[in-house]
């Protein structure tokens, strides 16, 4: 099992009761023994609006990469609707550097499901499922051993804890999409149909899986949930800034002497999380950049760095926090390279609905990928970013901006590496004619 | 209709119902904005981002097909920044595109083209190697070229959502994305190829008319479909006097665009190469060919020495040839020859619903009618197989304003997929399963009854009668099976009643009776093969017949004339809910005549006046004699179809239901017309089965 060594300067809520070394997953005794299942006893004796209402006082917020609060998407629910309601764990983390939750539903699976429990209580639904990547195979048996034990000690199933309200819980595996992560299209593949984004509104909480009203949240968020309950949501959100609550979990990866999943709370300095839980720049390097939320978002150069970690502050610098990882850089780092193979893998992974996204990554890819090569000219370094901009805030759901973003950000930040590489190629290539560069 | 609210679209104030789609509004008012990807009457897909508009106070370019316009709302579709996405969008599309405009079917009515032409940048800044796939061929009738799908899914939408087949899907991601048949590599559908007419690109093309001419090379007739009696306008592309295409596109007539397999391929029948192209006489017992002059003297000379002694004639007419040829042809039956055995292939009863409605006024269905009510009932029938235009309309009825349809069927049909009470009934049990809907359908405020041959004679009155029973405002249509079924019974192709279902001056033998008279002296067939699987009792009857080919009847005859086919030329026909409309002379075939002008030069041959036979002074005279058919001829010149009332009075009636007899015709039949259509022969489908859904 994957875990790292824990580090003083942590603030331990979601990652509590995890050992070091670990052996097995936290198991429904260990669990129920340390507080496990408590939150949704007190839960089960709160209104709904009670329950809402505690989460909106934590400054929740969405830890999927979006960021909205989380209380808030939960009031969207209208409870009085006869249809059906449904709980959706984003479980398909597919953010290229995002390694969080895979550790939760490997090690304490019984969390995700109290707090999908207690998310259930609060719209009046019945039925959830966890939606998780194909490509986590150990961690779906591990959440199914999680699910059985539940079922086994009547935490799920038509009578959750003897107080007659029914909740079922259950594994869906996805077919490997990183589309499949946006909330909407992850609702169409959950329906068992092609995952391409559906049309907003309506919202989820409007009109989400089977056309019934749908909370969809990430793993982390629903996990954070127990606790917010237990210990109250003041106390919860006095661990991070203002509107900013609790504690996230960074996925610190790159050129590093201790990468890692580390517990910090929100507003943690960036420089801190770096220096201190990653232990710095391996190698004795100086630091390139950092890409703080997962490959979509945009690129900071090491001045830009002496920001607090949260939503708003990352913002601020035109960055995002996104979905918590963070990518460190040395100098040594071809920037070049890394847009090219980014944007490599956007291209691959447009679902292909709307033009922008589907045309604009391909060609991208394409320039990068020559560009990489030496064989591009300055001429092209522009048409980067312009293409880049011609794609933002015009494609039909979010990939497009995610494959936009870096590319705008990089060209902008590392504009001589582009050059260099142009500079510094052996053979000038005007612009490739008989040979693909890339194969996509 | 809702509230209005007022909108602001390149600083025009307009109003429109709340709600409207701002790409809606700026149409409405002559605004134009560009979008492939919407498709007026189908889901919404914000997919090819063309129709971006600045909208003040949104940040970001807002999608117009998808954005409800709102009280105050300020849109800009002009805008500097919006030009420039649009420029974008087609840059980007045209990346992968292959640019094979030269040889491309769609070159010159291609929406891409258009909108490069109109939008677009003069040049490219793609110097890549382009992702290409080969072109597919899907089936006989539908190619596809994924090189040069925008993918708009148009064509996925109007298969799943109009006509409920849903058999495409799309496969693959980013560029490599395509359309994909859901049979993997071919389709097995109802081949209509609604899909390839609305294809904005021409990614999907036709298996008749691809790589065979330019659209600017080609005359247009707007004509109708001769095969079924939904009577859709079908636009034929002739080239040389060869059809090659027919589709609608500009969304005249009562189909709009849709076109089912028979009306958009089943057209090549004209240029088979079993048509008959000389008149045929025989002589020593075989068919010869001879003139056009030999053979109607032939014909007259018999015709005159058996009219003289007062011989036996038997006239059979057709159900496909127009209402004019028809009304001439009762006409030079009863007062040229003298006779009133005449008779044609009934396959509804027409009669008894129009006396069983007497003294009712709008309770006839139009096939806009099937769109607009609230309650449709469907018996006996396999609408998208038989009717499929009528299916198509009731399926947007359900689509667009929720209503709700019933079924009685002795099988499953596809309406089951949307019916609000489907209920299986065997063959006469009919009436007592319409009755347990009673309930159900007396709830809707209005109902639209369409039955089939199931209900006949008596029965049709027993389903009146339920009708008025149920409180609520009830429309019938009685299902029939060819083009011109109804126009037949309307003209007096019948042996008691004359045009306008007056009572025939003599009533005499039905076509079963002719067929087995043992002294009939002539039997004379226009446009019909009743001698398909029914021997003629008369051996020594001299049988003339006029037909396109040569069917079991035309072996059997004495004198075979060469007849033109509805789509070489002009006159009205009468469609199932009995709206009337014109025929444009499209193709051109050698040595054939019209059916009216055959019976013309027989009339002059024999020395009959009947009266000056062009098709525009016979119907004239329709228009003058036949109750009902004195419709506005503005309405049928542009293409229109007119309303007919036939009767309002009581129709003097024969009860013989068992000469009411459906042919059954699959999606892929058509009678002897069908049998000479490769097209209709050759997809796999074809012959196809009613009741499989």
């Amino acid at each position: 099992m994957l875990l790292n060594k824990p580090h003083p300067l942590e603030v331990k809520v979601l990652t509590r009761r995890y050992e070091y070394p670990q052996k097995d997953a936290i198991g429904v005794d260990e669990y129920v023994a340390k507080e496990g299942y408590e939150a949704l006893k007190k839960a089960l004796d709160m209104t709904p609006d009670a329950i809402i209402d505690e989460v909106k006082k934590s400054s929740l917020r969405g830890r999927g990469g979006a960021g909205f609060p989380t209380g808030l998407k939960w009031s969207f629910v209208d409870r009085k609707s006869p249809k059906p309601k449904y709980i959706v764990v984003n479980a398909d983390e597919g953010e290229p550097g995002t390694c969080k939750d895979r550790v939760i539903l490997e090690h304490e699976g019984h969390r995700l499901i109290e707090g999908c429990l207690i998310a259930g209580r609060a719209i009046g639904s019945n039925r959830g499922w966890i939606y998780i990547r194909g490509e986590y195979r150990t961690q779906i048996e591990a959440m199914d051993r999680a699910l059985a034990e539940a079922y086994a000690r009547g935490y799920l199933g038509d009578n959750v804890m003897g107080s007659g309200w029914a909740f079922h819980l259950s594994t869906h595996t996805g077919a490997g999409s990183y589309e499949c992560g946006e909330e909407s299209a992850l609702l169409e593949s959950l329906e068992g149909k092609r995952g391409n984004p559906r049309l907003k509104p309506p919202f989820p909480a409007t009109s989400g899986a089977f056309q019934c009203p749908t909370i969809v949240n990430n793993v982390e968020t629903y996990s954070a949930v127990p606790d917010i309950i237990l210990k109250g949501g003041e106390w919860y959100a006095a661990l991070g800034t203002p509107k900013n609550g609790g504690t996230r979990l960074v996925c610190l990866s790159g050129h590093l002497v201790t990468p890692g999943v580390y517990e910090v709370p929100l507003g943690m300095p960036l420089m801190t999380i770096i220096n201190e839980l990653g232990g710095g720049v391996w190698k004795g390097r100086k630091l390139k950049a950092v890409i703080p939320g997962g490959s979509s978002s945009p690129v900071l150069r090491p001045e830009e760095c002496d920001i607090p970690a949260d939503y708003d502050s990352l913002a601020k610098a035109g960055s995002m926090l996104g979905s918590g990882a963070t990518m460190v850089l040395d100098e040594t780092t071809d920037m070049v390279k890394l847009m090219a193979r980014i944007m490599k893998f956007y291209a691959h992974e447009s679902c292909g609905w709307c033009i922008p996204c589907r045309e604009g990554t391909a060609w991208l890819a394409k320039i990068l990928a020559r560009l990489d090569e030496g064989a591009g000219t300055k001429k092209d370094i522009d048409m980067v970013d312009e293409l880049a901009q011609g794609m933002f805030g015009r494609t039909f759901c979010a990939l497009g901006d995610a494959a936009a973003m870096p590319a705008m950000s990089f060209v902008k930040k590392f504009r001589g590496e582009f050059e260099a590489k142009i500079a510094n190629a052996k053979v000038y290539m005007p612009a490739p004619q008989t040979q693909p560069l890339v194969v996509l | 209709m809702a509230d209005p609210i007022t909108l602001t679209i390149n600083g025009r104030a307009l109003q429109v119902p709340a709600g409207t789609l701002v790409i809606e509004a700026a149409k409405k008012h002559g605004i134009e904005i560009p979008a492939f990807c919407y498709y007026e009457g189908f889901t919404l897909q914000a997919a090819c981002r063309m129709c971006l508009v600045e909208v003040e106070k949104m940040g970001k370019l807002q999608p117009a097909c998808t954005l409800p316009a709102a009280e105050g709302m300020v849109v800009l579709t002009e805008s500097p920044k919006v030009v420039d996405a649009r420029k974008g969008m087609l840059e980007f599309l045209l990346t992968n595109h292959p640019l094979d405009c030269p040889v491309c079917d769609k070159g010159g009515e291609c929406e891409l083209q258009d909108m490069v032409f109109r939008y677009g940048a003069g040049e490219s800044r793609f110097v890549e190697i382009k992702h290409h796939e080969n072109e597919k061929q899907w089936s006989p009738a539908v190619y596809y070229d994924p090189a040069r799908c925008i993918l708009c899914y148009r064509c996925v939408r109007v298969c799943d959502e109009g006509l409920g087949v849903g058999a495409l899907g799309l496969t693959y991601r980013g560029v490599h994305a395509e359309i994909t048949p859901s049979h993997g590599d071919h389709l097995e559908c109802d081949e209509c190829g609604w899909c390839i007419d609305v294809c904005p690109v021409g990614a999907l093309t036709s298996g008749t008319y691809r790589y065979k001419s330019r659209p600017w090379e080609m005359n247009y007739a707007g004509t109708i479909c001769t095969h079924c009696s939904n009577g859709c306008k079908t636009t034929l592309s002739v080239r040389n006097g060869e059809v090659i295409r027919a589709n609608n596109r500009d969304r005249s007539g009562i189909n709009g665009e849709f076109l089912c397999v028979k009306g958009r391929f089943g057209f090549d029948f004209v240029h088979s190469d079993e048509r008959l192209q000389t008149p045929l006489l025989r002589k020593d017992g075989k068919l010869e060919p001879v003139s056009w002059s030999e053979a109607l003297a032939a014909v007259a000379a018999k015709f005159g020495e058996v009219k003289a002694r007062g011989g036996k004639f038997g006239v059979i007419g057709s159900t496909r040839t127009t209402n004019e040829e028809n009304y001439f042809l009762q006409k030079f039956a009863r007062q040229g020859l003298g006779t009133a055995n005449i008779d044609h292939h009934r396959s509804g009863d027409v009669v008894m619903l129009l006396d069983a409605l007497k003294g009712k006024t709008d309770a006839l269905a139009m096939v806009g009618d099937l769109y607009t009510t609230r309650a449709a009932l469907v018996i006996g029938a396999d609408l998208s197989q038989q009717h499929p235009l009528l299916a198509v309309q009731l399926r947007a009825d359900y689509r667009h304003h929720q209503s709700s349809t019933f079924v009685v069927t002795p099988g499953e049909v596809r309406e089951d997929q949307y019916a609000a009470r489907s209920v299986r009934a065997k063959a006469g049990e009919e009436l007592a399963a319409v009755e347990t809907l009673r309930e159900d359908l007396a709830k809707h405020e209005s109902l639209v009854i369409l039955f089939s041959d199931a209900i006949k004679g008596d029965a049709v009155r027993k389903l009146v009668a339920f009708g008025d029973s149920l409180g609520t405002a009830v429309k019938y249509v009685c299902l029939q099976d060819y083009s011109n079924s109804r126009g037949a019974m309307d003209m007096g192709l019948l042996p008691d009643l004359g045009p306008g279902y007056h009572a025939a001056p003599a009533t005499g033998l039905n076509m079963d009776q002719m067929l087995a008279a043992k002294d009939l002296d002539v039997l004379w067939v226009v446009g019909a093969n009743p001698l398909e699987d029914t021997a003629l009792a008369s051996e020594g009857a001299f049988v003339v017949v006029q037909d396109l080919f040569l069917t079991e009847t035309a072996g059997r005859a004495d004198v075979v004339l060469p007849a033109a086919s509805a789509y070489e030329k002009t006159g009205t026909v009468t469609n199932v809910c009995g709206e009337v409309q014109r025929l444009k002379q499209g193709p051109k075939v050698m040595g054939v005549k019209s059916d009216l002008e055959i019976m013309g030069l027989l009339a002059k041959e024999l020395g009959l006046s009947l009266g000056i036979w062009t098709p525009d002074k016979v119907f004239e005279e329709i228009r003058k004699t036949v109750h009902g058919y004195n419709v506005a001829l503005p309405v049928i010149a542009t293409g229109g179809a007119a309303q007919t009332t036939p009767v309002n009075g009581g129709v003097p009636v024969t009860v013989r239901p068992e000469l009411i007899r459906s042919a059954g015709d699959t999606l892929f039949t058509s009678g002897t017309l069908g049998r000479y259509s490769k097209m209709l022969q050759g997809v796999m489908e074809a012959p196809g089965e009613l009741y499989k859904r």
